[in-house]
């Protein structure tokens, strides 16, 4: 009955084409060239999550994570297969994503708020928790466009992090902020955790997964590698031969 | 690998679900909140930095309404036995641009919102339904100035017998928005795949102008060789121009001398059937859209 995530022999296939005219596609057919070319992003995956574990999903760059991710989420549907999930998610998956240029920072806190399923009375009740998080200031009722870098991610964090949620997903979404911030983050996370929440991260830091997760999954080129003790999902990626005291390690700097 | 744990009171109710929703246009409804504060945010983003602010929707029409009324009524003489002409065309020109305005801000919307249909998941059908209700919150100012307009030219609720005038126009806007929001809905998804219908749309646009009887009355139709003909019947099964008809009848028939001479050389019989038929056909094709759009909708996020 705690089945949180679950995830059977889902596979996803995308088509690149090469031509998007008409011009090119008449061109390239004379030419007997190629229109279009497809590849499974993610062949055949399939694991349970229970409530309240906390996954790492790691994996080279291309490996599937990120669209994993998505259709764990719900933006990308599976080609073949079938992803359920059980009660609210929110995620960082880009931060700020739900952000709109010309609106105000408060402005966009209700409506990211209400786009990851919270109601006005419960945005009401978090809002001054998300400000005090995302420490923006004199500037919560500026547009959000003249905000630097670090104060849009700050308050797209803040906003996804006090959802209340059953699902939280984050895919290196750490890699943004300075080091107090992603302090602060990592305690947030680990609080969502605590709290008995399902915790899906995405990351490629050996150490934050260390530190988050009770259970690793690996991608390889779209295929589950492995499943099962974060330290031999570490040593199945060969990436435990890094300098565990270096800092990118310890906080989860993605590169 | 730790023990792990099962809190009870964390185990959310509910069953095990795809995420995302699957619900359609049910779901859109059923978000009510997020859908006010999207069109909120359409109608602030549209007119940011903008002196004039929502002046502008109506800078367009007014000019419009004055080019047809100067070259049409004027210069072409289409006026010619018809009473209020300026009404005329002014009631056909409110349906006329509430459902441009829908057709190709509502083919638009998905690709405009590429940034938040890509990262996350919320119901798709949100952005052709909070185009449609953007442009209806235009088309309100409009309905006042068409109904003030009717007064001043000694407009008679009573002088119909059959039905009700603003009956007639809420059976027109009902057409239009339903019609709308699913063309709307229809090539926003098409458009997703290949931009050349936003530029379609807009072709189309120009065409409805002339396909509905605005700068010229129906009775020119019905009076040249076509009347009576299959033409007539394609004419009349448009949508478009069965909601014009509609909003004439009810805001510029009984500002005539005679409504009831007027009702029989200008409308078309059985107004109020045709008006029910279209509006149910309209569902019917928003029924369409609707899954044609179900079907495409999976492949959005990798095609943005």
């Amino acid at each position: 009955m705690s089945d949180s995530i679950v995830v059977e022999n889902v596979s996803k296939r995308f088509t690149m084409r090469y031509h998007r005219t008409i011009k090119q596609i008449a061109i390239a057919s004379v030419r007997r060239q190629q229109l279009s070319d497809s590849f499974l992003a993610v062949d055949d995956v399939s694991f349970v999550v229970k409530q309240g574990e906390s996954i790492g999903l790691m994996g080279l760059n291309g490996s599937g994570k990120s669209t994993l991710l998505k259709l764990i989420s719900g933006v990308m549907r599976p080609d073949g297969g079938q992803v359920l999930t059980r009660g609210r998610i929110a995620g960082l998956i880009a931060t700020g994503a739900g952000f709109h240029a010309q609106l105000t920072g408060r402005d966009n806190v209700y409506l990211n708020a209400a786009i990851l399923g919270m109601s006005e009375v419960e945005t009401k009740a978090k809002f001054d928790q998300i400000i005090e998080f995302a420490d923006v200031g004199k500037f919560l009722d500026t547009p959000v466009g003249h905000y630097s870098s670090g104060m849009f991610a700050r308050l797209g964090f803040a906003v996804a992090a006090h959802v209340n949620s059953d699902i939280f997903l984050v895919d290196e979404a750490l890699a943004v902020g300075d080091r107090p911030f992603k302090k602060k983050c990592m305690e947030r996370m680990r609080e969502i955790k605590e709290e008995g929440r399902t915790l899906f991260y995405v990351s490629h830091s050996p150490g934050s997964v260390r530190k988050m997760c009770d259970r690793a999954i690996v991608l390889e080129k779209g295929s589950l590698g492995f499943d099962g003790p974060v330290d031999e999902g570490i040593r199945y990626l060969k990436y435990d031969s890094d300098d565990p005291n270096s800092e990118d390690d310890e906080l989860g700097t993605d590169i | 690998m730790t023990t792990h744990v099962v809190d009870p009171d964390r185990v959310p109710d509910g069953p095990l679900t795809p995420p995302g929703g699957v619900g359609g246009l049910l779901d859109v409804f059923r978000r009510r909140y997020l859908l006010k504060l999207l069109v909120k945010k359409e109608l602030q983003a549209r007119y940011e930095g903008s002196f004039l602010g929502m002046l502008w929707s109506y800078v367009q029409p007014l000019v419009r309404f004055c080019m047809y009324y100067f070259v049409m009524g004027l210069v072409l003489n289409f006026s010619r036995g018809v009473e209020n002409f300026a009404m005329h065309i002014f009631a056909g020109m409110v349906f006329v641009h509430f459902f441009t305005e829908t057709f190709t801000s509502g083919t638009r919307s998905i690709v405009k919102n590429k940034a938040l249909v890509r990262k996350m998941a919320l119901p798709r059908e949100m952005f052709p339904v909070a185009a449609m209700l953007v442009s209806a919150y235009h088309t309100f100012p409009q309905l006042l100035i068409l109904t003030a307009g009717a007064v001043m030219s000694g407009w008679d609720p009573g002088a119909l017998e059959t039905a009700e005038p603003v009956l007639a126009g809420l059976l027109g806007f009902a057409i239009i928005a339903v019609f709308g929001t699913a063309l709307a809905l229809l090539f926003s998804a098409a458009n997703v795949f290949f931009r050349d219908f936003q530029n379609f749309v807009q072709t189309v646009g120009i065409f409805v102008t002339w396909s509905v009887p605005m700068i010229y009355p129906f009775s020119r139709l019905t009076k040249s060789p076509l009347g009576g003909t299959w033409v007539e019947t394609v004419y009349l099964a448009n949508p478009i121009a069965e909601a014009v008809l509609l909003l004439q009848y009810g805001f510029w028939v009984p500002t005539t001398t005679d409504p009831a001479v007027t009702l029989a050389t200008e409308m078309p019989d059985h107004l109020f059937t045709r008006g029910l038929i279209v509006l149910a056909v309209s569902f019917v094709v928003l029924g369409i859209s609707q899954w044609v759009f179900s079907r495409l909708e999976g492949k959005f996020a990798e095609r943005l």
